[in-house]
């Protein structure tokens, strides 16, 4: 036998020990069938009856409501305050998470400084500083701000610092070894290392993020989606209320998309997010 | 692997990379526990030696030492006249210790440093791997890589700098016997040509015959056999002065008075 008909036989091994996945439906219909499914229940239970318009209108009316909110202008504009919003608090609280959690993870001096005062911080829920926040910030922008920021701190500070500190440490003495220097030790093996770690901490992060910003925006804002919601409650306009959440859990999943994306298309050397992504 | 002889260029003579390693005194201790004491080991330029001994015997201790990973306690390692050890010696290490989102050839350039990431460098790493017989693999992923596979590459990511040391922690250990024999060709065919100092760990006593000028048994912190090795290459498997010295050695390393136990059952 050559020794080239042994790498084929090599070569193929390794493709059958892959996971199977199963075939997705055509063009992957599959996620979506449940939710179209509630939808058709939802609609036929309001065209008979069950479902009281007062406590939940048809998907018509929701969609009539958006209609109008479209036309208006309303909706794009609560759209793009509670977007920048979203993004600015996700940044700050983000920047300062990714941060410290690499300052922490390569520094014991830092960490010996800072994370015991973190930890203790992070076990306040965050929402309970909102009357705080209120009567530090009114209900201005930098509240809202605060506690998106401090929401997203956390998760991306931990899962920053536990990415790095968990990167092999046989790569890292390889790359000693091999006369990496601290510039190229960082950006060839414990950044890329750490980011799979990271990646969870941004899902995690932008799920706490539209959290917060409901919240706050619930509470204490004149405008945003949240707003909307709450002024439409006050005019029993419940198909507005409806369609404030649908406009949430839509902003959810795409922000969550976007991120996967981010994932698949970084994480491409890795065996588990390659195949999901072909 | 069929075309490997042609693509490791040869050295000339006088071009041969082997520095002599000079270990002298070297002590080492884990918190009480003593490893190695007072140790001195010469190794010639060019040698290929081969450290056998028993599990937990100190003999992966002595070559992080050796390699530069580990510092001494005490005593005293050279490489040649005045040469920097780390920037000369190269280890291969049980595991491959691929970067696993680097595709191969950039893993075969971290072997050469900040000149892999130059053109130059980076047809230095192409040559190496070719030479290792993975040409065709250049951009595939670690990952759907075999372990005999991914071996060759961290061969080929060790040898790519020309270094004058290349010490090897049990690099086969975890390979099944047939890739096993076709990495010691290579292995063997690669120092042949380049002509390194090479220092092999291994607990496999029929691998260091095959492939060593030289061994050593580490027992109890010290040297307690230093055999050279004068057989011919290449070597046949299974010839008969190799399994005569195989059991000989097997057979020192098992006797009675070794290692008493502290009680019989």
């Amino acid at each position: 036998m050559t020794a080239i008909s042994i790498q084929k036989e090599e070569g193929a091994s390794a493709r059958a020990l892959r996971p199977r996945r199963h075939k997705p439906l055509a063009g992957g219909v599959s996620p979506w069938l449940l939710p179209v499914a509630l939808l058709l229940l939802w609609q036929g239970g309001g065209a008979l009856g069950w479902i009281p318009p007062t406590i939940l209108p048809n998907p018509a009316d929701v969609l009539a409501a958006a209609w109008k909110l479209t036309q208006s202008g309303e909706l794009a504009q609560n759209i793009e305050v509670s977007a920048l919003r979203a993004a600015t608090g996700f940044l700050i609280g983000g920047g300062f998470g990714f941060a410290l959690g690499l300052a922490n993870g390569l520094s014991r001096l830092s960490a010996d400084l800072t994370d015991t005062t973190l930890q203790m911080v992070r076990n306040i829920p965050h929402l309970a500083l909102v009357p705080l926040v209120i009567l530090w910030f009114g209900i201005d922008e930098e509240a809202k701000l605060f506690l998106v920021a401090l929401g997203v701190f956390f998760p991306i500070y931990i899962n920053t610092l536990h990415g790095v500190r968990n990167v092999d440490p046989q790569l890292i003495e390889m790359g000693r070894s091999y006369g990496m220097s601290r510039s190229d030790l960082f950006g060839r093996i414990i950044f890329p290392g750490a980011l799979p770690s990271i990646f969870v901490g941004i899902r995690y992060g932008l799920g706490v993020m539209w959290l917060t910003l409901i919240v706050a925006e619930t509470i204490a804002a004149n405008s945003g989606i949240g707003y909307m919601a709450m002024h439409a409650r006050e005019f029993m306009r419940v198909d507005v209320v409806v369609f404030a959440i649908l406009v949430y859990a839509l902003f959810g999943k795409l922000a969550d998309s976007t991120a996967r994306f981010l994932e698949r298309l970084c994480l491409s050397w890795n065996p588990a997010y390659r195949s999901l992504s072909q | 692997m069929s075309h490997a002889p042609a693509t490791i260029p040869d050295v000339s003579r006088q071009d041969r990379l082997g520095l002599p390693l000079n270990a002298r005194h070297i002590s080492k201790a884990f918190g009480e526990t003593s490893v190695l004491s007072n140790l001195d080991v010469f190794v010639p330029a060019g040698q290929f030696l081969a450290i056998v001994g028993r599990s937990g015997c100190g003999k992966s201790t002595l070559l992080r030492l050796l390699a530069d990973l580990d510092q001494p306690d005490a005593g005293e390692i050279t490489l040649g006249h005045g040469v920097d050890r780390r920037v000369q010696t190269r280890v291969m290490f049980q595991e491959p210790r691929l970067l696993p989102w680097a595709r191969v050839l950039p893993n075969v350039e971290v072997g050469l440093g900040a000149d892999g990431r130059t053109p130059k460098g980076r047809e230095r790493a192409r040559l190496a791997l070719a030479s290792v017989g993975l040409g065709s693999r250049a951009q595939d992923w670690p990952s759907i890589l075999s372990g005999g596979q991914r071996q060759r590459v961290a061969l080929a990511r060790a040898l790519v700098s020309r270094p004058r040391l290349l010490a090897l922690d049990e690099p086969l250990g975890a390979l099944d016997a047939l890739t096993r024999i076709e990495m010691q060709k290579l292995l063997e065919q690669a120092w042949l040509r380049l002509g390194f100092t090479a220092i092999l760990v291994t607990h496999d006593v029929a691998e260091a015959l095959t492939l060593a000028d030289r061994i050593v048994m580490i027992e109890d912190g010290k040297i307690s056999l230093d055999l050279c090795i004068d057989t011919p290459r290449p070597r046949r498997r299974g010839a008969v002065e190799l399994a005569r010295l195989e059991e000989q050695i097997l057979s020192y390393l098992l006797r009675e008075d070794a290692h008493e136990p502290d009680y019989v059952i």
